[in-house]
């Protein structure tokens, strides 16, 4: 067992050493969301309604989050190491490509568990309290786990097919999409009513309808968000397995 | 691999202690014993190998062969095949056509059982940007079952001054020296090295050269491609050119190099003499292949080249250098020089295009004009 599991603890301890050494990675998945929450939360730019600011920014940058692992940091570092034949050099040792995918899932919870453990406090700093509105965490997690799925395997597709550089731009410009569309920092109802209907189809809506509703006041998690969450974690695996080249 | 505890220690010992000052004198010796095929099964094996990328016929019918403690140097310019050959031994490509066996297996079909019993050098990159060498060492170590020591190693490859700096910051020497380690770290039965002094400086190639002399005395079977003709010289107990896709020419350094030229002295000594004069004073036919560069047709017996320096002597002109026979690298270009820069340069992966080309270009006796004095005496020994 552990000759199994040996190469997937070292290989998770390069990732997340990798991972939180990257400074562009730091500033991404912990310092944006950090510098956003506090922001937003504060400066009362953007109206959330009825709403409390902080009740509405906390689950929607906690949704930003994950996404920003599980997909932009994931998918821009994964594509560099296929460009630099990391990828391609690890397929001819015994690591082998489940141990691999493994170590960066794994990864990507943990980097999300820190993210977490960043956010949460300084929610709970700016008046956050999620436990009055009657907060639902078995629900959240469940939510998070399948987006992480569907962003990660976003992230990968993309890895996988284009090109380093190419794939560093569509990622960050997806990012940019889906903050905007997704529920995140403006709430969906200040969408025209054509774009939001359409941002409801996509992952990051989804998942920010979730957690608004289970780590905010929201009341229960919409049937159509999950729906939406595991159409989209089915379909882009699928599609990120049969088109990622470890070349 | 009940054989791996005492394989192992072999490398880190044996190498470094001059291996490549050695190599030459036992050439000969390890490829008799491996041409009668003693051994049960060659450690590495294709049989008409074919490669094809959609009507481009990359590899077309290659059958080579390599034993334990052995050094195959498969040699080629650019989209000769030599990388697509190796990519098919280390199961990164599927074959379109003949068989492949490392170790007895199917690379591709066999792969897992296959990987912890292989070491592989990629041509270019491999390794993550942001490792130093330890911690990259230390992270493939926990691939294998039974590893280097990863200190050891670094060590080896003189890499511990520098252990912990990224590896994008390490010059193209020390990243070579890594990639290296990196395919010995699992203590490999079989070792692919792709271009393995690419863009590496004259003291690092001196140290991947002792490094793969080491693994032979270890047992240990090594496939590498070049295109440094002096390194497979040097090193290779068995060189094969490929051209085209095709094997054109095997053996061992040696014989290469005889077949290619058949008895014939060549030295160096100002443009234009009077070549046929000095032929009727030899007795042979005498051409000047490239200005300041002649060829003798004639064997290198003691007569012969006392009264070249002697017709030398009385215009009193100097020699150069003298050499008999040919070199590899004299064989091969008349192998594949005469069309090799009309080779298109599209294998994928294949050559860094780092200009050696252009030299092969410039015809079989272009090189020469510099030529390396220590290299002329070895040759007039021989």
């Amino acid at each position: 067992m552990t000759r199994l599991l040996r190469p997937l603890v070292a290989q998770i301890g390069a990732e997340t050493y990798m991972t939180l050494r990257r400074g562009e990675t730091l500033l991404l998945t912990v310092g944006i969301p950090v510098a956003f929450l506090v922001f937003f939360s504060t400066s009362h730019v953007i109206s959330t309604g009825t709403q409390s600011s902080v009740a509405f920014f906390v689950p929607g940058i906690l949704s930003l989050a994950v996404m920003s692992t599980s997909m932009v940091s994931l998918g821009i570092a994964t594509g560099f190491e296929r460009g630099y034949g990391v990828l391609k050099r690890l397929g001819s040792t015994p690591l082998g490509r489940t141990r691999l995918l493994g170590a960066k899932v794994s990864t990507v919870f943990l980097v999300e568990v820190v993210q977490a453990a960043v956010l949460v406090p300084v929610g709970y700093a700016l008046g956050w309290d999620p436990i009055g509105s009657g907060a639902s965490a078995g629900e959240a997690l469940a939510a998070a786990v399948l987006a992480t799925v569907a962003f990660g395997s976003l992230g990968l597709l993309m890895a996988g097919v284009l090109r380093a550089e190419l794939n560093l731009a569509a990622a960050n410009g997806l990012y940019l999409v889906l903050l905007l569309l997704g529920g995140m920092v403006v709430p969906l109802a200040k969408l025209p009513g054509g774009l939001a209907a359409l941002a409801r189809a996509l992952p990051a809506a989804a998942l920010s309808d979730a957690f608004h509703a289970t780590l905010g006041n929201a009341g229960a998690v919409p049937l159509e968000a999950w729906v939406v969450l595991a159409a989209w974690a089915v379909a882009a695996a699928g599609a990120a397995s049969l088109t990622f080249r470890w070349e | 691999m009940p054989s791996d505890g005492s394989d192992a220690a072999a490398p880190l010992s044996g190498a470094g202690a001059g291996a490549g000052a050695g190599t030459a004198g036992g050439t000969a010796a390890t490829a008799g014993g491996t041409a009668t095929g003693t051994r049960a099964a060659p450690a590495v094996a294709c049989h008409g190998l074919v490669v094809r990328y959609g009507t481009r016929t990359a590899v077309d019918g290659i059958t080579l062969a390599a034993s334990a403690g052995e050094i195959l140097c498969v040699l080629g310019p650019n989209g000769a095949g030599k990388t697509s050959t190796i990519e098919c031994l280390e199961g990164y490509r599927r074959p379109s056509g003949g068989a492949v066996r490392v170790l007895g297996l199917d690379p591709v079909a066999d792969h897992r059982a296959l990987v912890p019993r292989i070491g592989v050098m990629l041509q270019r990159g491999g390794v993550y940007p942001m490792l130093g060498p330890r911690r990259a060492l230390e992270l493939f170590a926990a691939y294998y079952d039974h590893p280097e020591d990863p200190e050891a190693l670094l060590e080896l490859v003189r890499l511990r001054e520098v252990a912990g700096t990224p590896w994008r910051h390490l010059s193209g020497g020390e990243q070579a020296r890594l990639s290296l380690a990196l395919a010995l770290i699992g203590r490999p039965e079989v070792v692919f090295l792709d271009e393995p002094t690419a863009g590496v400086d004259p003291e690092g190639r001196l140290a991947v050269r002792d490094l793969v002399a080491g693994l032979r005395e270890a047992g240990r079977c090594v496939v590498l491609t070049t295109h440094e003709l002096t390194e497979a010289e040097r090193l290779a107990d068995r060189v094969a050119i490929l051209h085209r896709g095709r094997v054109v020419a095997e053996g061992t350094p040696r014989a290469l190099a005889a077949a290619g030229g058949g008895a014939s002295v060549s030295f160096g000594a100002a443009p234009g003499l009077e070549v046929a004069a000095l032929g009727t004073a030899l007795g042979a036919p005498v051409a000047e292949e490239a200005p300041g560069r002649y060829r003798v047709a004639a064997a290198a017996t003691p007569a012969l080249t006392a009264a070249l320096t002697a017709w030398l002597a009385e215009r009193d002109l100097a020699l150069t250098d003298l050499r008999a026979g040919r070199t590899l690298e004299e064989t091969y270009l008349a192998i594949v020089g005469a069309d090799a820069a009309a080779v298109p340069d599209d294998e994928p992966g294949d050559g860094p295009g780092n200009g050696r080309g252009r030299r092969r270009g410039r015809g079989p006796s272009a090189r020469r004009g510099g030529g390396d004095p220590t290299r002329a005496g070895q040759r007039t020994s021989r």
